[in-house]
Formats: structure tokens, sequence, C-alpha cells
């Protein structure tokens, strides 16, 4: 992805010289026409066109707002109702994340969302400890939303 | 449009308020360390960003000068945030703290035991 991008920022050094204009609009020109050539192009990287991978990381930051509002809403339902009927607990999720910077964002999505806090993280990195404030309603909710965050963290990785 | 502005800003503040406000009760109300930290690891950082956000509008609002400085602070509080109340909560454990009594089940310990 690195390698793309480098090259695209060459692309458009080639155009500023070919067109003999240095300012900021005849980059983006040229970074836009070296876009569309590195796409034309794309079977020929070994990674994927990494046009798919900032898309990806723009849904994933538009998923960690969402959950933030939404766990403030919990959170204030919670603390605001007159009786304390709440029942905590931790219980173990397996995660089939490997690389370290993955499993940082996957627990810092938990952490914020609602009703779910991380405690600790296995050895092996294969199980994260997750603290929820009402288990039995939340159970099936948390798994959904946990595949929804590791399909999101799989699509910025892969 | 800069009416419409102002109670943004307005609404933007006084949300932030209300859930630092919120968070406060909570750290009052709630039974034990883990629940506690829920509410100081999730309400306590979106009524601080909010405030710096109605923060940095009223100044673009008001003089027309964009203090970044103000965008850096939201983005360093939303990534640290979360990682503070994990650290907390995870020494508290760590150190033997008991969760509440009402608590219904605990794998942590059942792995540990192993």
């Amino acid at each position: 992805m690195a390698f793309q991008i480098l090259l695209n920022f060459f692309l458009a050094f080639i155009w500023m010289f070919l067109k003999t204009s240095y300012t900021p609009v005849t980059f983006l020109v040229g970074y836009f026409f070296g876009l569309l050539v590195i796409f034309t192009f794309r079977r020929f990287f070994h990674t994927r066109f990494y046009g798919y991978k900032i898309v990806a990381v723009i849904r994933l930051f538009l998923i960690f707002n969402r959950e933030l509002f939404l766990s403030n809403l919990a959170v204030l339902k919670v603390i605001l109702k007159p009786k304390l009927d709440i029942k905590p607990g931790i219980f173990a999720l397996p995660t089939e994340l490997k690389e370290d910077w993955e499993i940082t964002i996957l627990a810092n999505l938990i952490t914020l969302t609602p009703g779910t806090l991380v405690i600790d993280i296995s050895p092996d990195n294969s199980i994260l400890y997750v603290h929820a404030m009402d288990i039995d309603d939340i159970q099936e909710a948390i798994d959904g939303i946990k595949n929804s965050f590791e399909k999101a963290i799989m699509e910025v990785s892969r | 449009m800069t009416e419409i502005l102002k109670f943004f800003i307005g609404l933007t503040v006084l949300t932030g308020a209300l859930l630092s406000l919120v968070t406060a009760f909570g750290l009052i109300r709630l039974p034990d360390v883990y629940t506690r930290n829920h509410a100081a690891s999730k309400s306590a950082t979106l009524g601080v960003m909010l405030v710096l956000l109605g923060t940095l509008l009223y100044a673009y609002q008001d003089t027309g000068s964009f203090h970044s400085r103000l965008l850096l602070g939201i983005a360093f509080i939303f990534m640290t945030s979360p990682v503070a109340g994990h650290l907390i909560s995870r020494a508290a454990y760590n150190s033997g703290v008991k969760l509440w009594g009402n608590s219904v089940r605990d794998d942590l310990a059942k792995h540990r035991k192993k």
C-alpha cells in the first residue's frame, strides 16, 4: 500500500515536470491522473488497489463514531434509571485477529460499544475478556456487533 | 447561517456538560470499580470531546481563526481514553478487587485457575 502511494506521488511530480508549473493545483491534477493510471494497472501489484483500503478506513471511523454515541445513550439510561437492575459479568470472547494493532483497535471499539469494557487479553492474543454491564440481554447483540467490527478491521488489514 | 451555527455551538457545549454531569452521577451511584469504569470511560470521553468541539466552532465563528490544537486535543482524547479505562480495570482485577455481589459470571477467573 505504501509503495502504491509513493508511486502515485512520483507520477504527480512527473506531471508537474511535464507541465512546468509547480503549484498545488497541478500537483492535485497529476495525483488524480496517477490514481487513474494505478487503478488501470492494478493487476500488476501484489496487494489490492489502495483506494479500497482508504474507503475501508473511513468506514471504520464512521462505525467508531456511531458506536460512541450509542454507548453514551445506553450508559445514560442505566445511570438515570431509578432502579438499579443491572447484571454485570465477565465473558470470554474468542477473536481471529492476529496482529497487535488489529487487536488494539478491536479492544478500543469494544470499550466504546454499549455496555462492554475489555479487562484482559490472553497471553496468546486469542481471547479477549470483556466486562459487560447487562450480560443476559447483550450476549447475542454483542456477537453481532463483534462480527461487524471484526469484519471491518479485516477489510482494512487484508 | 450564523444563527444556526450559534444554536449548534450551544447545543454541543450543553450536551457535553450534561454528559459530564451524568458521569459524575454514575461514579457515585454504580456499585463497583468495573461498572463505574463504564461510566467514566464512555460518557466522560464524549462529554469532553463535545465541549472541545463547541469551543473550536465558537472561536471560529467569533474571531475567524481556526484553532487546530483543539482538533488535536479531540483526537488524543478519542485515542487515549478507552486505553486508560482498560488499564485501570485491568490493574484493579489483577490486584484482586472483587466484582459486585450480583455479578452473574466470571470467565476470567475460570481461565486463570486452569
